[in-house]
């Protein structure tokens, strides 16, 4: 890196890469619209913006995996032709994306070198050597020689970074790289970017959290809809000048929540045991206990047991050991079906794959799951009037944005597509209502729209689990948070009785007696 | 029962075990290459029938074996070449193009074979000169060993030795591994500025090479002519053999023995009458490659993006 930065004409403050009316169009959608942003030597510059906004599109640019349909990109002054991430590679650009390029069979050492190697015959020992003089320089203890599908997610992490590292870059894109971090790790990556940075490495960081934009970059570029809105220097915004840009209007930054008393209890763990197929996200005897008119959010890492957790409560997997009480009944060996009829909706997590049709049209999804009541059918024959009323009443009152009730669901937007999960699950008043990651990937507006949806249902008497690794969320929501680690709940707290550090330090293992002694 | 146990049989089962392993180890290892890229090409069984036909057309126009080893592989690598202008440029089905291509295998070697060698109605079924074992000196010699190691056809020889040549390639070279992560994970070559396309290419036409020289073997050597199902099966039981031996070379070499041997202990019950179901020893191999299917499930080495066609930017 250091070398890379000697050999660069230009000195740190000069324009390095430079994006100049980039028009990038998809069917339907124009991602970029006449874009130009210039990125400095040796900055930390955000790509700010909502999901949608075209901030991954235009990295995608900068790194040759798209081709631009109209503008250009200049390094250091001098138009780059980029076919391929080849190219960019050539060029001193790396990106490390949202999703990791990772093959996870293969060694941290064989994931590194591809695509490096000058000669047929494999010859890792130099890449063993920079890659132990690396792990040590930053202080990351990772076995070159392990399998890299059985590191940590923020292990993997590291490996992307070097992977991208080790070409001799000059230039890092890092696509939303804190998703799947604690707030400890979020700020050791942060503390060696900055180091990174100093030591003459430019880096593109994008997201959508305001609070990373402010804690970690020099200056920002935030995208709206495809359009430039603003390059700005960070000191001299605030959160709430950068949500206005994003979003193009006022936002209001929290839930307005009034206090409530958790009832009877309508979920009832107890010391659940499942094991996962792939031996990570296991349960390991776990107990959680849900009252009526609460919300309890589960706090974790991705991986933990969320989606255990998730499958064994509405039925579609059994633990092998423990009991699960629903509303007072035993639900442990029951269907999904028989758990849905005892009042129970589900949000998923992977809303397109475990949630929706997305070929099927938008009335189907929203009775999807409850064509066998007789509101819907008949002797096995659907009744289509009931159905299109029922589909007609729920897009006025959940707001779905749709030209109609038969439009097939996979052209809607992602906060849409939540909506008629929302409006199907809600539909029964339920006494209980399961929540996985239920506003990831949505913008401003639909993210504020789910969650007052969940305390209106809350009000209305309505027993929540929310599971998000979205922390602000779990504060914002949550009557009570309960901390997933490793197939357990380790702690169980109240927003006001506790800090992000100590959920933190919850999420990253430490018991109690850690964080005293400390 | 006793006459069964007799020196020369047993060392007549060791000796047949190399020769019917032989075909299916050649074919096995260079689909062992093509799946590692992430392409499963399902038409083995017509494409060794193509190069077993292949190879008889050339060695009998022009005489000499080894041009029909050559014809051979050009029929085989035809076939692999198809299956990669489907798979990795026009990225069809493979599990669909590798059916379609099999019967188009199958189908075009036997019109072929009748169009050339049909004459008035009746196919003449000509024979040529077969290789001869090639006997290597003084450890040809060796009691018992000699025979089952060192007195067989030059191609078993090379199927034997492309079982560490498959594995050296795969795991010790920067190509093998590039294939391999194309394999397991395109996406991420793709990124790191590696060539996908070019790559699953070589890797296909390959195995369409190696197929077509196992079936050379039948006609070439083991027999010595082409006739409608000279493959009955091996192609499939190739196949099979790659998933026994779970995408790695040296079990890739157990199960294809192991096969061979089933196979020729059945033919020797055969023929010396014992009145065991032999069909039982047929059906034991694919028995096998279940168990080991369930057994090795955790600890599976299989690419783990076969059969995904591969787009850029779709996630």
């Amino acid at each position: 890196m250091a070398d890379a930065a000697e050999s660069g004409a230009a000195a740190p403050g000069e324009n390095i890469l430079v994006a100049e009316e980039v028009t990038k169009v998809f069917p339907g959608v124009v991602a970029n619209d006449a874009v130009n942003v210039e990125i400095r030597r040796a900055e930390i510059h955000c790509l700010l913006g909502e999901n949608g906004a075209g901030k991954t599109t235009l990295a995608d640019i900068l790194y040759g995996v798209y081709q631009p349909d109209d503008g250009r990109v200049l390094l250091e002054g001098k138009p780059l032709e980029l076919h391929s991430p080849r190219d960019a590679i050539e060029a001193g650009i790396g990106m490390v994306h949202q999703h990791f390029e990772l093959v996870p069979p293969m060694s941290v050492i064989e994931n590194v070198v591809i695509g490096t190697q000058a000669r047929q015959w494999l010859d890792l020992t130099e890449a063993r050597r920079r890659l132990e003089e690396f792990f040590a320089d930053y202080d990351v203890e990772i076995d070159p020689e392990a399998e890299v599908g059985r590191l940590s997610v923020g292990e993997q992490q590291w490996v992307e970074i070097f992977k991208t590292l080790y070409f001799g870059v000059e230039i890092l894109i890092l696509d939303e790289p804190t998703a799947v971090l604690t707030p400890q790790g979020i700020e050791e990556l942060f503390r060696i970017l900055r180091r990174m940075r100093d030591e003459g490495l430019t880096i593109i960081l994008i997201t959508h959290k305001l609070k990373e934009v402010m804690d970690l970059s020099d200056r920002v570029t935030v995208l709206r809809r495809g359009k430039v809105v603003g390059t700005v220097d960070t000191a001299d915004v605030d959160q709430r000048d950068l949500a206005r840009m994003m979003v193009g209007r006022d936002v209001l930054m929290q839930a307005d929540k009034a206090a409530s008393e958790a009832g009877e209890p309508v979920l009832e763990v107890d010391e659940i045991h499942l094991e996962s197929d792939t031996g990570r996200g296991s349960l390991e005897g776990l107990s959680i206990t849900v009252g009526s008119g609460e919300i309890v959010g589960v706090a974790g890492v991705s991986g933990n047991g969320q989606n255990a957790l998730f499958d064994a409560v509405v039925g579609v997997r059994h633990p092998a050991s423990g009991s699960i009480r629903i509303a007072g009944q035993d639900t442990t060996e029951s269907a999904p079906h028989r758990i849905a009829t005892l009042g129970v909706a589900s949000v998923p997590a992977d809303r397109i794959a475990q949630g929706l049709m997305m070929d099927f049209s938008v009335k189907e999804n929203l009775v999807l799951g409850n064509q066998r009541e007789r509101q819907f059918s008949r002797a096995g024959i659907l009744n289509r009037g009931q159905i299109d009323a029922f589909a007609a009443e729920s897009i006025d009152s959940f707001e779905i944005k749709t030209p109609s009730a038969s439009q097939i669901t996979r052209t809607l937007s992602g906060g849409n597509l939540q909506k008629i999960i929302m409006a199907r699950e809600l539909s029964g008043q339920p006494q209980l209502i399961v929540a996985h990651q239920p506003t990831r990937g949505l913008d401003i507006a639909a993210t504020e729209y789910v969650r007052r949806r969940l305390i209106q249902e809350r009000d209305r008497g309505a027993g929540v689990l929310l599971m998000s690794e979205d922390l602000d969320e779990i504060f914002q929501l949550s009557d009570r948070i309960a901390v997933i680690y490793d197939g357990r709940i380790v702690a169980v707290t109240e927003p006001d009785a506790t800090t992000l550090e100590q959920i933190g330090m919850h999420m990253a293992g430490a018991s109690d007696t850690d964080q005293g002694s400390q | 029962m006793e006459d069964f146990f007799t020196y020369s049989v047993i060392l007549g089962i060791f000796v047949a075990t190399f020769k019917i392993a032989t075909p299916l180890l050649i074919a096995a290892t260079g689909e062992l290459v093509a799946e590692a890229s992430g392409i499963l090409n399902l038409s083995l069984e017509g494409t060794m029938t193509m190069g077993a036909f292949s190879g008889f057309l050339i060695a009998n126009e022009t005489g000499n074996l080894w041009l029909g080893l050559v014809g051979a592989a050009v029929g085989g690598g035809a076939l692999g070449l198809l299956m990669a202008v489907m798979t990795a440029t026009v990225k069809v089905n493979q599990i669909v193009a590798g059916l379609a291509l099999n019967i188009l295998g199958l189908g075009g070697a036997f019109f072929w074979y009748r169009s050339v060698y049909e004459e008035g109605g009746a196919v003449a079924f000509p024979t040529v000169d077969r290789f001869q074992t090639a006997t290597i000196p003084l450890l040809s010699d060796i009691p018992a060993v000699g025979e089952v190691f060192f007195d067989q056809h030059w191609l078993t020889y090379f199927g034997i030795l492309m079982v560490p040549a498959t594995f050296i390639f795969l795991n010790r070279t920067k190509y093998g591994l590039e294939l391999r992560s194309i394999g397991h994970n395109p996406e991420a070559c793709d990124m790191r500025g590696v060539g996908i396309i070019s790559r699953q290419y070589t890797a296909v036409i390959y195995g369409g090479v190696m197929a077509g020289l196992g079936g050379a073997y039948l006609s070439l050597a083991g027999g010595n002519q082409f006739f409608d199902d000279i493959v009955a099966g091996r192609g499939w039981i190739a196949l099979a053999i790659v998933i026994f031996g779970n995408w790695r070379a040296s079990w890739i070499l157990g199960g294809s023995l192991l096969f061979g041997f089933l196979e020729a202990t059945q033919l020797s019950l055969q023929a010396s009458g014992v009145d065991l179901p032999y069909q039982l020893l047929l059906a034991l191999p694919f028995l096998l490659t279940i168990v080991a299917l369930v057994f090795n499930r955790s600890r599976s080495q299989v690419p783990l993006s076969l059969t995904i066609p591969y787009h850029r930017g779709e996630r």
